[in-house]
């Protein structure tokens, strides 16, 4: 059910009930549906998107690219896996291109997020390289634009 | 002092103004209300197309066009009539308007004499009864029953029809009532047409958003092109109704009289919004069919919630409005909406807005988030509960 999928991807906060009126099916086997999507790992997880820029957070991200040798017998796999495990990591992709992963941190601050880099990724064996680059303002996240929604402008009308 | 209403145009003065303005005046006034009574579409035009205009106004292209319209409009629009409609139009038997609005003032001008008259099926939208009237035409008013689903039924028409009727509007997928005509149900209208040899302004803004099978244009019946003017537009299929950019689909004697007037009139519809115009036919099918799975799962949930409330109300198969049978809770469809406004802070448009056969109606849009849906029928149902106890229904 690939409309599942979407409804769900754009609004997390459809219920079960929702969706099954929106799509003329019934509830259980939407409810059912989604049971399967996450036990299979199709659907990983429900979250809000926050822009912690309008909070009190103290709160930076960064991309560091990373140029690594890739291991005998497991590739990029156990690099990866060491990268993704430490919390701080918020996404991690293998890349095409002139470098191999890209790491996506989240830290507190900048010292913070240097320290992680310094201490903690370049340190990995096989890592050749790492360029940190701080994100110095989101416009758009998960295709959400950062902005207060907008006041509805349209008229009454007939 | 000048006596205005002595020397302003008696037919300007006959014309009443738009009988709901009042209720939305005080609604504008008002804050904290959930609205549902908006009539466009709550996306904003895809960006693509926008850009077009944006394109178009940094190359410097603030001319007029021709009166008809840029040519590679016209023929994208050819093409897309046919695409999606199986409708053959010439690039000279299409005019592009100032909106649908401006569409439907060409045709009526174009063939209505004083004292023709002109069958306009209610509830329908407001505008067809005075655009008549000002180009000289009888209104004659066939009011849509809902055990027809608000179809018109041949029955009726033909009820309708005296030696002086020059045309029918058929407004379809209608706004406020959400119905749609098909195939069957449209043939059987063009025989009657055909054998009184009468026209036809098929009204088609919201072809679209029709759900649950495709729009039929009564223009590809047999018979039925010669006889018929189409009016359309951009706003509902793009979500561009600021834009103002509609067309006419007419045979060539036809168009040739309308497109007099809209040269004298009008000049040319705004040259930026042609742009985007061009842009909207070329690459837009997408979105519009983007916007109507949209329109369609709203249209599915917010019938369902207001069944589940206890209203009775028919499925509507186009455009975006649901509209639902209020009588039964004992108050004219004015007091109804009026009381909701104030008492629980939702607005609704009394089905009299559309004509005196909308008593005992409302038109709700659904044109709005499903949240925003959620929240609004949730408190109408609070609203009905309290009604029917006040009434012990």
């Amino acid at each position: 059910m690939d409309i599942l999928l979407e409804m769900l991807e754009k609004d997390a906060r459809l219920t079960p009930e929702q969706i099954a009126i929106m799509t003329q099916k019934d509830e259980g086997d939407i409810k059912a549906a989604i049971d399967s999507y996450e036990s299979r790992g199709v659907i990983l997880g429900y979250k809000a998107l926050v822009n912690w820029d309008k909070t009190e957070r103290e709160y930076i991200s960064a991309i560091i690219e990373l140029k690594v040798t890739p291991q005998r017998d497991r590739g990029f796999e156990k690099i990866a896996e060491k990268i993704y495990n430490y919390p701080e990591v918020k996404s991690l992709y293998l890349m095409s291109g002139a470098y191999d992963f890209q790491v996506i941190l989240e830290g507190k601050t900048l010292r913070e997020v240097a320290q992680f880099v310094a201490s903690k990724l370049a340190p990995i064996d096989g890592v050749i390289s790492t360029a940190t680059h701080f994100v110095l303002k989101k416009y758009k996240d998960n295709g959400c634009v950062f902005k207060v929604p907008e006041k509805d402008e349209r008229i009454n009308s007939i | 002092m000048t006596d205005y209403s002595k020397k302003l145009s008696k037919t300007a003065q006959s014309i009443s103004p738009s009988g709901i303005r009042k209720f939305f005046d005080i609604l504008d006034d008002m804050d904290d209300v959930t609205s549902l009574t908006v009539g466009q579409p709550d996306f904003a035009t895809p960006w693509h197309i926008r850009e077009a205009a944006i394109d178009a106004l940094s190359a410097g292209k603030t001319y007029y066009t021709s009166n008809a319209g840029l040519t590679p409009l016209r023929e994208e629009i050819s093409k897309y009539v046919k695409r999606r409609f199986s409708l053959d139009y010439g690039k000279d038997e299409i005019i592009t308007t100032v909106g649908g609005s401006e569409a439907i003032d060409l045709a009526m001008r174009a063939l209505i004499d004083p004292g023709d008259e002109v069958i306009i099926p209610v509830p329908s939208f407001v505008c067809y009864g005075p655009i008549a009237r000002l180009a000289g035409g009888v209104p004659v008013y066939v009011d849509l029953d809902e055990k027809d689903g608000f179809t018109l039924t041949p029955e009726k028409l033909e009820r309708a029809i005296t030696p002086k009727t020059k045309l029918l509007v058929l407004p379809f997928p209608n706004n406020p009532t959400g119905s749609v005509m098909r195939l069957p149900e449209l043939e059987k209208i063009a025989d009657i047409i055909e054998k009184k040899d009468i026209f036809v302004l098929s009204d088609e803004i919201y072809a679209e958003l029709t759900y649950k099978g495709r729009h039929v244009s009564i223009a590809s019946l047999d018979g039925m092109r010669e006889r018929t003017i189409i009016a359309s537009g951009f706003s509902k299929a793009y979500a561009m109704t600021g834009w103002r950019l509609g067309y006419t689909l007419a045979p060539r004697e036809i168009s040739v009289q309308m497109l007099k007037i809209h040269q004298y009139a009008i000049m040319c519809a705004p040259t930026a919004s042609q742009y985007a115009g061009i842009e909207a036919l070329c690459a837009g099918d997408e979105d519009i069919e983007y916007m109507k799975a949209e329109y369609d799962r709203r249209r599915l949930y917010i019938v369902n919630c207001l069944r589940s409330a206890g209203f009775e109300c028919y499925e509507p198969l186009g455009a975006f409005y649901v509209f639902p049978n209020i009588s039964k809770y004992g108050l004219d469809s004015e007091s109804f909406c009026s009381r909701l406004l104030y008492e629980n802070k939702v607005a609704i448009v009394p089905g009299t807005a559309f004509g005196s056969c909308g008593e005992g109606f409302a038109r709700i849009s659904y044109a709005y988030s499903v949240k925003h849906i959620s929240s609004a029928v949730e408190k109408l149902a609070d609203f009905a509960n309290k009604i029917k106890n006040e009434r012990k229904l």
